[in-house]
């Protein structure tokens, strides 16, 4: 090979024609993947829909909560696995039932998921997992698609927003029609790109009746054993479905070179080969075997493309097909155009032909930073001071791991943090204090049963419950600490004090995080105390649910000395500014991001950081 | 004196090229969170929809709100696939923060690409960490001046003092916007018609104004370039040669009473209290010499001794 394929192809490859003809239309509107999953949702006439929030996955539920209330109920649940054991519970009263969550809530939910494909659905069932390859936002970057198959459940992967669309109204009937919970897999991409869209109307469907049989609904061994063989005829007649559905779709092209693709690699692969012959799945699990074997006969050389795990390239190899895929593309990282022509160009599909840059600079770090004012610096400006061994969760706090707050040494898993300084303290190794620090919303989503374990088990720790009143890294959602639904109702507030005392903690104090001093001095005497002690400290973000703006604070320059302590707190509104003492920087407030916490003004020595006035 | 070179020819490139032809129109939106990215994108997604074309607008989300680079892809044509723009593709690279244009101008398509910068520089925190004395800040060093000249098509503008002088402080992107309406083949007025449907209601007319002042700036970007390239010189200074600058600090241990002020206020970290509670200095390497110790010790038992350099004193 190694010629460049453009040349030597007749036919140009079949354009998608329904996209074109659906463009004429007045109606296509530009629509965010995830916005066009949830209007898919909403038009297979789901009644009950469930998820935490997770980036990249956030917006599909914020996007379902403005459609009609009577239509949908449109839920923040605590947690992924009460999201899915919500939906679960809704399909099996007889209504078509959705969840959605990022890829590793997936885990969280994984313990409902794979007894509950054994059970089946009454109406409708479709769990939206949106994974994160590039790792964008998210703590790794696995495969839904290898959980799905263990779990024998079918995953639908649209490329774009209109496929976002048209397969999640489609799962909701692939899920009655076959007994199963459908899973629908974005990703990063695909969620956060708006491209043009043609909605419908919603399906006005009458809910079913239960069905009383407790040998498919209830999993005690006997009837698991029966239900498992039945997992295994359904997965034989979803190949059979995917072979004969127009869902898979062969755009005729070389005859030298066929690509088969899945998702979002779809778009990458038509972008960069226009030409060649394109098996397009629409599923990775179950594969469509038959097609798959007649595609791989029509053309001299198969390439897989695909995203992150070589899911479909295994299973394509296991039905003795020669194929190559993983030799050239990676296994890591997000795909891009550049990448993938890259890799073909590695396979001698095409040539290389690049123009180096007109100018290459080297890149700046600008790392995202804790906000202004934000109430989780002072916690960790305290926790650096008193020389803590600090096991961290998921959520803005994680921020705090960069200069110059610099103070987590662990982060694993949403709740981790607990569990981790309970085996910290077991261990019986670390001389420094051990200190969890935890979210108000990743608290209530798994934090609860390891500080029941902690005092369960009397570890010596201290836990930091961080309050700010909302979910703040995935822009500031409610739960059930905030006193807000999804639908911004109000309803009762955890009250994280009882719940904590509740549970048996003896040590428990509320500190205002922008008092510096108290959280110091509380601090101290929380690591004193021989067992769990709780500090609560208690901030509203400063984003969310409202932007909070005061009176912004001032550095006078004649009395600053630069030592630059109060940059510390990693403030972005803090900076140098041009003028030295000593051969160092004075610093600099900028008033438009300041919002006037007075964090910086405790700090400073020299009393050097002033309110404004005019 | 820089120039935007084949400005005119470029113009009529990408006329041709946008309607007719298979492949799309790429155009790359950056800068940083809050300063309009994904308005300038969407606004120019809405218009490529209008009239008639696919569009596909593609960001990451998440950071914006917290200081981090923000991008937009926007790409429109007959049909579009991949949602991002290959690197080496982008038609147009419209920059709201220097640094962030020179971040992307690799995405750029050498020769025919165009780069519309503004010079305002958003300096992160994370540039100003080193607390040596007389430390550079690590803010991209390249001037307008040197960009200019060495990427054709470039044009830079200070787009925030623009909006300024207009009396419209928060409307620099919408004069970004104008300067790029200047390089895409749609009528101003459709242009001006979209813009009107996505800003407030109240600011429609400064925000058209800001459209027009942005067409007019590019129009006229030889004569402004004096100007132009003056801001950028200016705000190329304020970098120090960093010397070998050893900092002595002097602990008299007899005066410690072990209060641990000092360690607990060290912005470095790099005091600790030894196996007898006095003060030592555990991490010499990463003492700045900024006397903050000094200055807070009650028993006056730290002393800081840092070379003078009196012919780089301000």
């Amino acid at each position: 090979m190694g010629k460049q394929m453009t040349e030597t192809i007749e036919t140009a490859a079949v354009k998608s024609p329904q996209t074109l003809e659906k463009l004429e239309k007045a109606q296509a509107k530009p629509m965010m993947g995830n916005e066009a999953i949830a209007r898919g949702a909403w038009e297979a006439g789901a009644k009950v829909a469930s998820a935490y929030p997770g980036t990249p996955s956030t917006e599909i539920l914020e996007s379902l909560a403005t459609y009609p209330a009577e239509d949908i109920e449109a839920q923040w649940a605590t947690n992924e696995k009460v999201a899915y054991d919500v939906a679960t519970g809704a399909s099996l009263s007889g209504v078509r039932a959705f969840a959605a969550m990022k890829h590793v809530g997936l885990n969280v939910a994984a313990d409902a998921l794979m007894s509950q494909t054994y059970i089946g659905v009454n109406a409708g069932l479709v769990i939206a997992v949106c994974d994160d390859p590039g790792i964008h936002s998210s703590q790794n970057e696995q495969d839904t698609r290898l959980l799905a198959q263990l779990a024998m459940a079918p995953v639908l992967e649209p490329s774009d927003a209109q496929e976002a669309l048209d397969f999640t109204r489609l799962a909701f009937e692939v899920s009655e029609e076959f007994d199963t919970p459908v899973i629908l897999r974005s990703n990063t991409r695909l969620s956060h790109t708006r491209s043009l869209v043609n909605v419908g109307e919603r399906l006005q469907k009458k809910p079913n009746n239960f069905i009383d049989d407790r040998k498919k609904s209830v999993m005690i061994p006997l009837h698991a054993r029966m239900r498992h063989p039945i997992l295994l005829e359904r997965e034989k007649s979803l190949t059979k479905y995917f072979n004969q559905s127009d869902l898979t779709r062969w755009e005729k092209g070389s005859t030298e070179i066929g690509i088969i693709t899945v998702g979002i690699s779809y778009s990458y692969v038509k972008e960069v080969l226009p030409s060649a012959s394109v098996l397009k799945l629409a599923s990775s699990y179950p594969l469509a075997e038959e097609r798959v074997r007649e595609f791989c006969q029509s053309v001299d050389r198969v390439i897989v493309v695909e995203e992150l795990e070589p899911v479909v390239e295994n299973s394509v190899r296991l039905l003795g097909l020669e194929v190559e895929g993983k030799s050239f593309f990676p296994r890591v990282g997000e795909f891009s155009p550049e990448l993938v022509r890259e890799c073909f160009e590695k396979a001698g599909v095409l040539e290389a032909n690049r123009q180096p840059p007109v100018l290459e600079v080297p890149p700046m770090p600008r790392p995202p930073l804790l906000c202004s004012g934000c109430p989780h610096s002072s916690s960790y400006m305290a926790l650096r001071a008193i020389n803590a061994r600090v096991a961290g969760d998921i959520g803005c706090y994680t921020l705090s791991v960069m200069e110059p707050l610099h103070a987590l040494d662990t982060t694993v898993a949403m709740g981790s943090s607990i569990g981790n300084a309970v085996g910290m303290a077991k261990g019986g190794n670390e001389e420094r204090p051990i200190v969890a620090t935890i979210g108000d919303s990743t608290f209530l989503h798994a934090g609860i049963p390891p500080l029941i374990d902690a005092v369960y088990n009397q570890a010596n720790i201290t836990v930091m419950l961080l309050d700010n009143h909302t979910t703040a890294m995935t822009g500031g959602q409610d739960h059930a600490g905030t006193g807000k639904t999804l639908r911004g109702e109000s309803v009762e507030r955890v009250d994280f004090e009882q719940l904590v005392r509740s549970i048996g903690v003896k040590w428990v104090r509320k500190t205002d995080s922008y008092n510096l001093g108290q959280v110091y001095q509380i601090l101290r005497e929380a690591i004193k105390f021989k067992g769990v002690s709780v500090i609560i400290s208690d901030r509203p973000c400063v984003l969310d649910p409202m932007k909070i703006k005061g009176t912004p604070y001032q550095a006078v320059l004649e009395s600053c000395t630069g030592c630059q302590s109060c940059m510390n707190l990693g403030c972005p509104a803090i900076n140098w500014s041009d003028e030295m003492y000593d051969g160092h920087h004075k610093v600099t407030i900028d008033q438009a991001q300041c919002m006037g916490c007075s964090l910086c003004a405790q700090v400073c020595s020299e009393d050097a950081i002033h309110l404004v006035t005019n | 004196m820089p120039q935007l070179n084949n400005e005119t020819k470029h113009l009529e490139a990408i006329v041709k090229s946008a309607p007719l032809e298979e492949i799309p129109t790429n155009v790359l939106v950056v800068g940083v969170g809050g300063q309009g990215v994904i308005m300038i994108s969407k606004v120019l997604a809405a218009l490529c929809q209008e009239q008639g074309f696919d569009v596909k607008q593609s960001e990451v989300h998440g950071m914006a709100k917290r200081g981090g680079s923000v991008f937009s892809h926007v790409r429109f044509g007959r049909q579009v696939f991949s949602p991002t723009i290959p690197k080496g593709d982008a038609d147009i690279l419209v920059a709201l923060e220097w640094a962030e244009g020179l971040r992307w101008l690799p995405y750029l398509k050498p020769e025919k690409g165009i780069f519309i910068g503004d010079t305002q520089r958003i300096v992160p925190p994370f540039a100003c960490r080193d607390r040596r004395r007389f430390a550079a800040s690590g803010y991209v060093q390249e001037s307008v001046d040197q960009v200019i000249r060495l990427v054709p098509n470039s044009s830079a503008m200070d787009a925030v003092a623009m909006a300024r002088e207009l009396g419209v402080p928060k409307a620099a992107n919408t004069i970004l916007l104008g300067a790029l309406s200047t390089t895409l083949n749609f009528e101003e007025a459709a242009w001006k018609s979209v813009i009107a449907r996505f800003v407030p209601p109240k600011t429609v007319d400064a925000n058209l104004q800001a459209f027009d002042s942005g067409r007019a700036w590019i129009r006229n970007f030889d004569r402004q370039a004096d100007s132009a390239m003056e801001a950028g010189t200016a705000l190329d200074s304020g970098a120090w040669p960093m010397e070998q600058d050893q900092t002595w600090v002097e602990i008299n241990t007899a005066w410690c009473k072990s209060c641990d002020i000092c360690v607990k206020l060290c912005p470095e970290r790099c005091l600790a209290l030894d196996d007898q509670q006095l003060v030592q200095l555990i991490k010499p390497e990463a003492c700045t010499g900024c006397r903050v110790c000094e200055r807070l010790c009650p028993d006056f038992a730290i002393n800081i001794h840092t070379p003078a350099f009196p012919e780089l004193r301000p």
